[in-house]
């Protein structure tokens, strides 16, 4: 599959497959301010080696971006990481063992999948409903895993507009997940790359504020809200864990760049954050909402969306009887690509699903991409309607034999 | 000699394609040509006008790069180019093609049965898929007619399988077939300039058939070169894969991918444009033979320039 999706990087595709923000849209003056800035001031810092653990600046900056969405943290329990997948990659090199369980939502950040992966653990996806993980079974699974003498090394999830979901976990089972975490003393790693791309709705505490951070570790990134490029994220671990991921870090790459803990540094102290923020909601909420209107208008009869209220993505469950992987194919062949959904399991499941990203595409492109997709699904449905209705053959016990014309 | 290197393109074997090009792109600088590496797209024409190259070495796989369309391009343009001619690729290219002629020309080949998108669309033809599973039996497989790589490939083991594996199949191209499961040893031959090089045997570790995965991971399928064939049965493979290639006019260069059971060589398919990567049979193959890439690159060049003096 991903093989496939090589196709994807030519400019003639409309790939809502990424999952890039939009950088057009940075405002070039303050780049300039900034890079000028550093030329004047702070090139013997930004061109020369930097603490494991980050410049002290950012890493005391970067509370101040948690309690914008009302989280507090002290700035002693602050690694600066290369952005949020190295902050994952360092829990799991400096956490996991081969054979450790691991715990994640179903469906989950397919990027973290890898991660997992390369250290041998053994994954356990929980499902997730509009609500985010399902902390019932969650627990079942838990206590499950502890009558086999095993105990997860981690839960990980993202809370927050959940990649590739879309949904958020709801305040109770917000407060749930922690107390299930605290009661069988298992760490959960809180990925938040999107709580600050809020559109709509009210802010929900995030699991570390609801924790103190006891149990939970918390992974942030600038990648969404100021750029991808820097590569620039972090992580808030109590001491015992915060000290070994400094030791896996000085052992991946010493430090991250000084250039770059400068550059965002400086962005924090112009005063333009909240400002550029605001614009990337609005554009992030009118993509969204053409992506939507889009779906609901050119998706076949069956078809159930997320409505995320913030973030990137939009997860979508087509008809049982289309495998996206299959549709995928059209879809390259026609010039439009999306993440087929079992890439987001470990386990072959969500093969009837695709994560489609609304933030890195401009608007007549999403709904042009969102046409075609549903104009392929509509075929292969019509496709499949007229095998088995003509041939007669049988069919998989699950799938019902379809109804001619019962489709949009 | 100034090469234009043709890699990567918009079909979704591009990947391998730019893997297949670094490698060919590297040899043919160490062989002393100078090298212009085009990614076809909208610009092609223009690019290749702007080069001018003596020659295209054409490192595409998948559509266009294998079914003719740039080759037809090519001889628009007067620049010769590796590998078969437009018909050859053509006629390869889609393995529904290649077994008419598989069958008229007495090449040994699976049963089979087509069918295509608009047959069912417009035509009812799925009516016919009990009777087809009744004659080719099962298990069978699903395929497109056009992709290469295994793509859009299913091993049917159940009826209740079938209308799916075909949606699946019809999913890279317009048409695909059904074919007999041939239970036997996977065979890859190489053929340039009208001789045979060693047999590469296939010999997957985990899956059922040889798909698209084992066939670009490392590790998901062994590989033996040359294949040990006793005497008679390596005499055999060798006329079957030159038949194979002469029937369809790719004797230039391919890669001819058959199935050995009980009841001897089956020809698959024939690839027009192999893949050259590091894992991919073809260099393999050459390697066998004590032919390193830089050679086989040579060869494959110097091929280019019989076929257009």
């Amino acid at each position: 599959m991903r093989k496939m999706m090589s196709i994807t990087s030519r400019p003639e595709v409309i790939s809502l497959a990424g999952g890039l923000p939009d950088t057009s849209t940075f405002p070039v003056d303050l780049y300039e301010e900034i890079v000028l800035g550093i030329a004047g001031e702070g090139l013997g810092t930004a061109l020369q080696y930097g603490p494991t653990e980050g410049l002290q600046g950012l890493r005391e900056a970067i509370p101040g971006v948690m309690a914008r969405e009302g989280t507090g943290a002290e700035p002693e329990d602050v690694t600066i990481t290369t952005g949020g997948q190295q902050a994952l990659d360092l829990v799991t090199r400096s956490l996991v063992d081969p054979g450790d369980v691991l715990i994640c939502d179903a469906p989950t950040y397919p990027g973290a999948l890898p991660t997992f992966q390369a250290s041998e653990a053994d994954v356990i996806q929980v499902e997730c409903d509009r609500e985010g993980m399902k902390t019932d079974l969650l627990e079942q699974t838990l206590t499950e895993l502890e009558a086999g003498g095993k105990r997860p090394k981690f839960i990980y999830s993202v809370p927050t507009f959940q990649n590739p979901g879309g949904m958020t976990l709801s305040l109770e089972r917000r407060h749930q997940m922690v107390e299930i975490a605290r009661r069988f003393e298992i760490l959960i790693v809180e990925d938040n790359p999107y709580g600050l791309l809020r559109f709509e709705g009210e802010p929900l505490p995030s699991l570390y504020s609801i924790d103190g951070g006891g149990f939970v570790i918390y992974v942030g990134t600038f990648s969404k809200i100021v750029a991808a490029g820097l590569r620039l994220g972090w992580v808030v671990a109590p001491p015992p864990v915060r000290e070994k991921l400094v030791v896996t870090k000085q052992a991946a790459d010493l430090c991250t760049s000084n250039f770059v803990q400068e550059f965002a540094l400086r962005f924090l102290e112009s005063g333009r954050f909240d400002e550029y923020l605001e614009s990337l909601k609005l554009l992030y909420r009118a993509r969204r909402d053409a992506m939507l209107g889009a779906i609901s208008e050119f998706f076949p009869h069956g078809a159930e969306w997320s409505r995320p209220e913030g973030g990137l993505f939009v997860w979508a469950s087509l008809p049982e009887v289309i495998d996206t992987g299959d549709l995928l194919a059209r879809a390259l062949a026609d010039g439009v690509a999306f993440v087929p959904g079992t890439e987001a399991f470990v386990d072959g499941r969500g093969a009837s699903s695709m994560r489609l990203n609304f933030s890195g595409v401009p608007e007549e492109r999403i709904i042009d991409g969102i046409r075609r997709i549903g104009q392929l699904a509509d075929g292969m449905l019509g496709l499949y309607e007229t095998i088995a209705n003509t041939a007669e053959l049988p069919l998989p016990g699950t799938i019902a034999r379809p109804e001619r014309g019962d489709r949009k | 000699m100034k090469v234009a290197l043709l890699a990567g393109g918009l079909s979704l074997e591009r990947a391998v394609s730019l893997e297949s090009g670094r490698r060919v792109a590297e040899a043919l600088r160490e062989l002393g040509h100078e090298v212009v590496r085009v990614d076809p797209g909208a610009e092609l024409a223009s690019e290749l006008g702007a080069a001018s190259p003596d020659l295209a070495f054409i490192a595409l796989h998948g559509r266009d790069g294998e079914d003719g369309t740039i080759q037809a391009l090519l001889d628009l343009a007067g620049i010769p180019f590796t590998g078969p001619g437009v018909a050859a690729c053509r006629l390869s290219s889609d393995k529904g093609l290649a077994k008419h002629v598989f069958g008229m020309k007495g090449v040994p080949t699976p049963a089979w049965i087509p069918i295509s998108e608009p047959a069912i669309r417009d035509y009812g033809a799925a009516a016919g898929l009990p009777g087809a599973v009744e004659r080719l039996g099962l298990p069978l497989v699903v395929k497109p007619a056009s992709q290469g790589s295994a793509l859009g490939l299913t091993v049917v083991t159940d009826p209740a399988e079938l209308v799916s594996a075909v949606v699946t199949a019809l999913s890279y191209g317009e048409s695909a077939l059904l074919e007999e499961w041939v239970e036997g040893r996977e065979l890859a031959v190489p053929v340039i300039g009208g001789e045979a090089l060693p047999a590469v045997e296939a010999i997957p570790t985990e899956r059922p058939t040889y798909d698209f995965e084992a066939r670009y991971e490392i590790g998901a399928a062994r590989f033996e070169a040359p294949a040990r064939l006793p005497g008679e049965l390596g005499k055999e493979v060798f006329e079957v894969a030159l038949a194979a290639c002469e029937s369809l006019g790719c004797l230039d260069l391919a890669r001819v991918d058959m199935l050995v059971g009980e009841q001897g060589p089956r020809v698959i398919e024939v690839d027009p444009v192999p893949g050259l990567t590091a894992t991919s049979l073809v260099p393999q193959s050459a390697e066998a033979a004590g032919m390193p890439f830089e050679s086989l690159i040579e060869r494959i060049v110097a091929q280019a320039g019989v076929r257009n003096p």
